[in-house]
């Protein structure tokens, strides 16, 4: 198959009116002094916060109108993730989506009410690694014949705020998705994990002994989390572009106004060049989220659509990695600080970098894509 | 299908059937990769010949005014015609100085005069464009321009030396920057834009051999020469504003060029293709997980380049930085396409040691010899490195 062809991008008046939206709403509620303030908190984020977000729909907005969903299609998610990277907002939202994607694409309007639970602002948690490998199966967990589950997955992220968990799992070998209330877990079931990203929470949770409220089964399961996958990737990948973005822009505020041996340090070549670079990489992530966003949709994902999300992974995270990690140089001994916010991109960057699957988990799908057909 | 997207169609299969009827034959001899490779009378006068021929079928200056010689269509015609040339693997069209940066800039900035004057010719080949900026002591900074014209009565005399100057040796006309006031504050104000006539006396254009072994450049040596002062473009000491209205047009910042196809396409999907019949350890070179990783690279910049090109025309995408993407286009491009034809000239095994006219050359040599030449797009109109500093200062607002 050939690469380039597909160069699809749309973009709607109602999704530009969604992104200046979410843009003004990051800018004036999320402030940097804002996320600092709850680096170190238990939840990492403001309630008040994330009800805003809950009222203007965000909750729900990849999923479609009949289940209490925005109705933009799930590309519309993509701004508003570029948005919330852009001010390192760390909310509940993204596991929140994620897991609405994963019950919408497996069971569809079957599974209504626990949608319309996640769209009116229950948090949802998708409980999928049984290790470190996003490349496993991840369905270790198992459903007995009492009922109960037993096994445990790690890193869950927002488990210690959820609601309501959506385990991989299985049923004597066949791939199934447990519905899990949060008030079903035991209370020594969540192990917290320290976590590289300030503004980012997860745990390990033991599922051991738990009775699921509904079960999720059939020849949807599969491909609804591989889709999931996909999209969390695409997700991630547009989170992570907007924090490039702003890290962009802290490292040119630096270069244009830090003086050293009576210059302008932004008038090096050798802080000037590598922060082209930066920008550089900023504007091919964003090609390809919004890429995209104009090809994922509620059916089972193209091909077109898999290399796109795979590709925004890539992207980003690649991006990201060389941001935060010279926006630590570039700003010197200050750079190394915890005041300095290039602590927080450095450490974004480093948490960002796995999720759904790092570059070499991409690259190597998309070498099996793109190269053997 | 609206109206125009159903004429557009019809017209790509307009060119299409006039292409699979008259791109010629290869002729026999070594045709340039590029319009800054044209080292032999052979070679121009095929070029020639083709330009013109295409000029007279209508596909040439598509989205240029009838009165002078274009086709008064939108420029997405243009844009199919050279897709069309590509697809045929047409030879190049070759006189993109004036198709693409003095043509453009003339329907800009000129006066009715000289674009009644100098455009037909450039369509349909009749006069050959060169571009006098370069310096041998001032490449890059070109504000600092030394050679010298002097107003005596209604001419100018010029003395000085031009470098780089591509078909030069056949040129009609150059675009001239030089120095009329040695005594400006700034240095750009001492500069004036001439569209200059190359076959006169005291003009000689000397041929410069490239790393590729072909020609194609020359040094315009400028020994007391005499031009016309009516060749002036603008004001005198308004030159620079002039110059860099065109570096616009070569850099593809703005649009307006007659056609986008100067020199031999190669895509993502000819290196695969390229690579995919290579063997090594006994095995396809593409199921080496290395050189599988290296494809997805070049694949993702590949795909890259062309979602900008699209997302340019959605402001909404592009609020914090407007001109970035368009001003980082030949920063990202041109490096790219150098890397992708050193990577495929580099994986042939011993194949990858022979050059052009050894029969047992990979596509004779092509990519070896595309590799070379690909340094006229990473250096000509700005380097890379000039870019760079573009890019930091114009769209990221870094200091000087």
């Amino acid at each position: 198959m050939s690469v380039t062809p597909n160069v699809t991008m749309t973009f709607s008046e109602e999704q530009g009116m969604l992104l200046d939206v979410a843009r003004g709403f990051v800018r004036d509620q999320a402030p940097i002094d804002v996320i600092r303030a709850q680096l170190e908190t238990e939840t990492g984020y403001d309630p008040v916060v994330w009800q805003s977000m809950v009222d203007m729909g965000w909750a729900g907005i990849a999923l479609p109108d009949s289940v209490g969903g925005a109705g933009m299609g799930v590309g519309s998610a993509v701004p508003v993730f570029e948005s919330l990277g852009g001010g390192l907002l760390g909310t509940p939202l993204l596991s929140t989506t994620l897991a609405g994607q994963l019950i919408w694409r497996a069971a569809g309007e079957g599974a209504a009410s626990w949608l319309a639970r996640l769209c009116s602002g229950e948090v949802g948690a998708l409980a999928l690694l049984d290790h470190a490998d996003w490349g496993a199966a991840n369905c270790g967990v198992s459903l007995g014949s009492d009922g109960c589950l037993s096994g445990r997955k790690c890193f869950v992220a927002d488990a210690g705020v959820a609601d309501v968990f959506v385990v991989v799992a299985n049923d004597n070998g066949e791939p199934i998705l447990a519905i899990v209330e949060a008030t079903a877990l035991s209370s020594d079931a969540l192990s917290h994990n320290v976590v590289i990203d300030l503004t980012k929470r997860s745990a390990n949770v033991d599922f051991t002994g738990v009775v699921p409220v509904d079960i999720l089964r059939g020849e949807r399961v599969v491909a609804a989390l591989r889709d999931t996958l996909l999209l969390g990737a695409l997700l991630t990948a547009s989170e992570t572009t907007g924090a490039a973005a702003l890290c962009l822009s802290g490292i040119t505020d630096y270069l244009k106004t830090r003086k050293q041996f009576g210059k302008l340090i932004g008038s090096y070549q050798a802080l000037k060049h590598p922060t082209v670079d930066i920008y550089v990489g900023m504007e091919n992530a964003r090609s390809f989220i919004y890429h995209g966003a104009s090809v994922v949709d509620d059916d089972p994902l193209s091909e077109d659509a898999e290399t796109a999300c795979r590709m925004a992974k890539v992207a980003a995270d690649d991006v990201m990695v060389f941001a935060g990690d010279r926006s630590v140089q570039f700003h010197g001994g200050f750079g190394f600080t915890w005041d300095c916010d290039s602590t927080l991109f450095i450490r974004r960057a480093q948490w960002a970098q796995q999720m759904y699957g790092g570059a070499i988990h991409h690259r190597k799908r998309l070498a099996a894509l793109l190269l053997d057909s | 299908m609206s109206e125009s997207k159903a004429a557009m169609q019809a017209f790509k299969s307009e060119v299409a059937a006039w292409m699979a009827e008259n791109v010629p034959a290869d002729p026999g001899f070594l045709l340039p990769l590029t319009f800054l490779e044209v080292g032999t009378e052979q070679q121009l006068d095929f070029l020639r010949e083709w330009q013109h021929k295409l000029w007279q079928a209508g596909f040439l200056g598509m989205h240029w005014p009838t009165e002078y010689g274009g086709q008064g269509a939108d420029s997405a015609y243009q844009f199919i015609v050279d897709k069309e040339l590509g697809r045929h693997r047409a030879p190049i069209i070759f006189n993109t100085i004036g198709l693409n940066w003095v043509g453009p800039l003339l329907l800009d900035m000129g006066t009715e005069e000289e674009k009644s004057k100098y455009i037909k010719n450039i369509l349909s080949a009749e006069e050959i464009w060169c571009q006098g900026f370069s310096e041998p002591d001032h490449g890059s900074d070109l504000g600092a321009v030394q050679t010298r014209a002097v107003k005596e009565g209604d001419e100018y005399v010029v003395n000085g030396s031009k470098i780089w100057t591509t078909l030069g040796n056949y040129a009609d006309h150059m675009i001239l920057l030089a120095r009329t006031n040695t005594k400006t504050e700034r240095k750009y104000d001492g500069l004036s834009f001439f569209l200059s006539p190359m076959k006169v006396a005291g003009v000689e254009a000397h041929p410069i051999r490239k790393v590729t072994g072909e020609y194609g450049f020359n040094q315009t040596f400028f020994t007391d020469a005499r031009i016309p002062a009516s060749c002036l473009m603008g004001e005198e000491g308004g030159g620079w504003t002039v110059a860099m209205k065109t570096l616009e047009y070569e850099r593809g910042v703005t649009a307006g060029q007659a056609s986008a196809y100067w020199g031999v396409a190669v895509q993502v999907d000819d290196m695969i293709d390229e690579l995919s019949a290579i063997e090594q350890d006994g095995e396809p070179l593409l199921s080496d997980p290395i050189v599988r990783d290296d494809l997805v690279g070049f694949m993702m910049e590949a795909k890259a380049l062309s979602l900008a090109a699209r997302r340019m025309a959605i402001p909404a995408l592009g609020t914090d930085y407007p001109m970035g993407l368009a001003l980082s286009v030949k920063y990202r491009g041109t490096e790219y396409e150098r890397r992708m034809k050193q990577y495929t000239a580099s994986k042939q095994g011993a194949q990858s040691a022979l050059y052009v006219g050894d029969d047992d050359a990979v596509s004779g040599g092509f990519w070896q010899r595309a590799y070379f030449s690909n340094f006229g797009a990473t250096i000509g109109g700005g380097t890379t490195q000039v870019q760079a500093n573009i890019v930091a200062e114009h769209v990221l607002g870094l200091p000087k």
